[in-house]
């Protein structure tokens, strides 16, 4: 038998290691690259009136993005609130009551699908389901567009969680006279916490950089929109109608011809990618230990 | 102390816990079956008017209501596997330096870095490929590729045209970069669970480490590297945004990938607005999302299915 | 007719029981009951686990359930507070009647069951709150309790648990950053807290260090004063310092239950023997 030479085996070992650390590198390289770019783009466009005027037609000189930012905060908190109780309830119920059970099953298989389908198809979705029923753009179907997207995250995440809490802590509380429900909110909970509020903050991180489920749906508009009242009422937005949001407006002035449009895109760009990250950032320090599940 | 608690009040606490729970998990059932009843729905006009020659009619004009989705087929498929032909190998070899090559220290950060592109909002993805890739892709790499393969009999026909920076080429370019992290961190994960002792005994034989991932890891892994690519793909078929910007908004085919084309995604993003006054338009481009739908759920099944023979095999 | 055994010395000297400890024979019969068995099966979906179980719990008295790991003891105890049921396919028949009232019936009250049973597991499991959130926890439950009364329980029951003194100035502090012994100690605080009848104890102290659970030990005898105790150990000499009564189970079937100085010196039947000898398990 001919042995095969050491010199070819150990050159091909080479060539992979060596293909390896450069690829591992140029991923990085693209990673600082984009984030580099956004940075300086986005710092030298980003001045006081980007955070204090209101986006308006490009004869106005003096723009920002205020409205922008706080439709998007709006639109992303109505997303929070709806889907973030009812996707932990949704993974109470696949972890806690019907984990065997065959519609569990069900409702796993199309969260998976859910979470693999195309944002902009949820945009249409609620296009004909909402804007077209209310005759009109609103913050509110926006919400809910973005709600759809956070539901199966958050209650696939819950579940994952919710299943590390060992038994003993549930048998614990039930031994003691707990009624089940008892049982799941202030003790599992409690245990699982961490890893709860890393899922929920990831959830929202990932539907604040979405703009295909927004562009008909909340469409965008170049005024605030509060509840035109007196008192207390005056804070909130008033989401039925066509409610201005940062990605709607960065897809809208990236399109356009005109330059300092673009470079305000920028400068909302770092906005979002900051926040996003931010966010990322703080829900993993939260939870260092384990797996979120991917969206 | 007075005790509270009458049995009837907490069976009715503990029942009606359970039934919002049970509706909350079942409501994703519901949205799911409304978003295909709802395309299904949305889509009736346009198959009514095109019937199935509407899939590989490769006409668009809004103006004369004549429309074919083949050019938007065509565009996905192409910009989704040129992706994939970019980004599978990198995510494996990446992943491969995490899993073996680095110091663990290193690998957290690099693992860090990539769970941080997974991040990143698809939109800012689509900003960086219009305003930085683009004229990059238009100035320098487009007219070096057409010198370097545009002698090539049949491959030159992917290079032909005028570089215009915006195209098929630099879409698969920015999908090959956002679905990149997610391979990788899959592939990372699976690579990881191979058994040690396996790895070992490969070693352990005089092996070098190529050929200890080759003949042990790999095959191990192979399914759900599989299953990994599968995830990715998926991905790539209904990524918008970040196609959307660089893609070029034709509807024309045509065999060079410097040349424009569309997505169903980017199609239905840029030109939904136009078409929300004419019913016929508007449906059309539901059916395009329809068909988008149709092959996403196909792709989860065939996926999941995939999956959970892994799981039954005992790997993850 | 039984031959002279030689083991008979044997045994004496393998396993000591307390002068002072084990009932003594002729006692059995005149002692009040609180929990008896009879025709109980268990069953895991198809499988059958425990067959035909019968025993009496004396009141106020520590019955320990010895036996080789796997043979159901754990199983026997989990039917008495009914734990089981979080567990779709687990299923008990048979009788299981405490005070009168068989706590197998279907339409039995399981929240005021397990008030009145309390259950301690084998690996401490403190409530991710504070030392007084957790033994307040089954107080709040069941009771609506002044703030002044909650104080004054929680310190009665961690003084029975005997974990007061090492405890006392920092009740704030969470239950998860104290020592397996004294999170041992906190979940028995947190079950004598609601007042039960009877507490069952599976292998409490086999996760603790030697002086934990001599201190776990010192504390069940304390405990019997008030409360039915049924511990389930693997530990025989545990069992024989501890129990009073003590119940042999062998692939799910109670081969043997009597005092425990007679089981552990003139066991009637050879698997005790052979068991307690050490000849298997």
């Amino acid at each position: 038998m001919k042995p095969r030479p050491l010199i070819l085996r150990r050159g091909v070992d080479l060539f992979i290691r060596a293909l390896s650390l450069l690829s591992a590198l140029v991923g990085i390289a693209f990673l600082v690259w984009i984030l580099w770019d956004v940075a300086a783009r986005g710092l030298a466009a980003m001045d006081w009136n980007f955070f204090t005027k209101r986006t308006g037609p490009f004869s106005i000189p003096e723009t920002g993005m205020a409205n922008a930012i706080v439709g998007t905060f709006y639109i992303t908190l109505l997303a929070t609130l709806i889907g973030v109780p009812v996707g932990l309830l949704g993974g109470i119920y696949l972890s806690e009551f019907g984990r065997n059970h065959p519609v569990s099953a069900v409702v796993r298989f199309l969260s998976n699908t859910l979470m693999g389908t195309p944002s902009i198809l949820i945009g249409v979705f609620i296009y004909a389901a909402i804007v077209l029923p209310m005759g009109g753009f609103s913050g509110l179907a926006g919400g809910v567009a973005l709600a759809i997207i956070m539901l199966p995250v958050v209650a696939r995440t819950t579940e994952d969680m919710l299943a590390l809490v060992p038994n003993e802590l549930r048998e614990s509380a039930l031994a003691l006279g707990a009624p089940s429900w008892k049982m799941i909110l202030q003790i599992v909970f409690r245990a699982a916490r961490a890893g709860l509020i890393t899922g929920c903050l990831l959830a929202v991180a990932r539907v604040s950089g979405e703009t295909a489920p927004l562009l008909f749906t909340a469409f965008n508009n170049s005024h605030f929109t509060f509840f035109e009242a007196k008192g207390p009422m005056n804070f909130l937005y008033d989401l039925s109608q066509p409610t201005g949001n940062l990605t709607v407006t960065i897809f809208q002035y990236a399109m356009s011809p005109y330059e300092r449009w673009k470079e305000q895109a920028w400068a909302a760009s770092l906005l979002i990618t900051g926040a996003v990250l931010v966010l990322s950032v703080v829900a993993r320090i939260l939870f260092s230990g384990g797996h979120t599940r991917r969206a | 102390m007075e005790n509270r608690s009458s049995k009837a009040r907490v069976n009715i606490a503990d029942l009606a816990f359970r039934i919002l729970a049970a509706i909350c998990a079942v409501s994703i059932i519901a949205v799911m079956v409304a978003i295909a009843l709802q395309l299904f729905a949305g889509s009736t006009l346009s198959m009514s008017e095109f019937g199935w020659r509407f899939l590989i009619d490769r006409s668009w004009n809004p103006v004369t209501g004549q429309f074919g989705a083949a050019s938007s087929i065509y565009g996905t498929l192409v910009s989704t596997l040129i992706a994939m032909i970019l980004a599978a190998p990198m995510a494996l070899i990446i992943a491969l330096f995490l899993v073996e090559l680095s110091h663990p220290v290193l690998a957290r950060i690099v693992g860090g870095a990539i769970e941080l592109l997974a991040a990143i909002p698809s939109i800012i993805y689509g900003m960086w490929g219009l305003f930085v890739l683009a004229p990059i892709m238009q100035r320098s790499v487009e007219p070096w590729l057409q010198s370097l393969l545009g002698d090539i009999p049949i491959i030159r026909a992917l290079f032909e045209g005028p570089p215009m920076g915006i195209g098929m080429l630099t879409a698969g370019i920015i999908l090959a970069l956002m679905i990149l992290p997610f391979i990788t961190a899959v592939t990372r994960d699976v690579l990881n669970m191979v058994p040690g002792v396996l790895k070992e005994a490969a070693h352990g034989f005089g092996a070098t480490m190529w050929e200890v991932t080759r003949i042990v890891s790999i095959p191990y892994g192979i399914r759900g590297i599989v299953g990994a690519m599968f995830l990715g793909l998926g991905r790539a078929i209904g990524e918008t945004m970040a196609v959307t910007f660089v893609i070029g908004n034709s509807h024309r085919i045509s065999a060079s990938l410097f040349e424009g084309g569309n997505s169903i995604a980017s199609a239905i993003a840029l030109e939904f607005g136009e078409a929300m006054n004419d019913p016929v338009f508007r449906s059309v481009l539901i059916e395009l999302g329809l068909i988008l739908f149709l092959i996403t759920v196909i792709f989860q099944i065939v996926a999941q299915l995939w999956l959970v023979s892994l799981k039954k095999q005992g790997h993850r | 007719m039984h031959e002279e055994k030689p083991q008979e010395t044997v045994l004496q000297h393998r396993i000591e029981v307390p002068p002072d400890r084990g009932a003594k024979v002729e006692d059995f019969g005149s002692l009040p009951s609180k929990i008896v068995v009879r025709n109980l099966d268990f069953f895991y979906g198809r499988q059958q686990v425990l067959f035909d179980n019968a025993i009496e719990i004396k009141k106020n008295r520590i019955t320990a359930i010895i036996g080789p790991s796997g043979c159901g003891k754990s199983t026997h105890i989990r039917v008495y507070n009914r734990i089981y049921e979080l567990y779709r396919d687990q299923r008990a028949t048979g009788e299981v009647m405490m005070d009168g009232e068989n706590l197998l019936a279907p339409g039995r009250d399981l929240i005021k069951l397990r008030k009145r049973v309390g259950m301690i597991f084998q690996k401490p499991t403190p409530f991710p709150m504070s030392i007084f959130e957790n033994v307040a926890y089954g107080l709040r439950l069941h009771y609506a309790v002044s703030r002044r009364e909650l104080i004054d329980r929680v310190e009665e029951a961690l003084k029975d648990a005997a974990l007061w003194e090492e405890v006392r100035d920092d009740l704030g502090k969470s239950g998860l950053a104290l020592s397996g012994g004294q999170q041992q100690r906190l979940c028995i605080a947190r079950a004598i807290a609601v007042e039960p009848d009877v507490i069952l104890m599976d292998e409490p102290a086999s996760a603790l260090d030697p002086a934990a659970t001599s201190k776990i030990e010192d504390l069940m005898s304390s405990l019997r004063e008030k409360y039915t105790i049924v511990l389930v150990t693997h530990n025989m000499q545990q069992a024989a310092r501890v129990s009073d009564y003590t119940a042999f189970f062998y692939q799910g079937r109670i081969v043997e239950f009597g005092p425990t100085r007679q089981i552990f010196t003139k066991p009637t039947e050879k698997q005790t023997e052979d068991y307690i000898t050490g000849r298997f398990g």
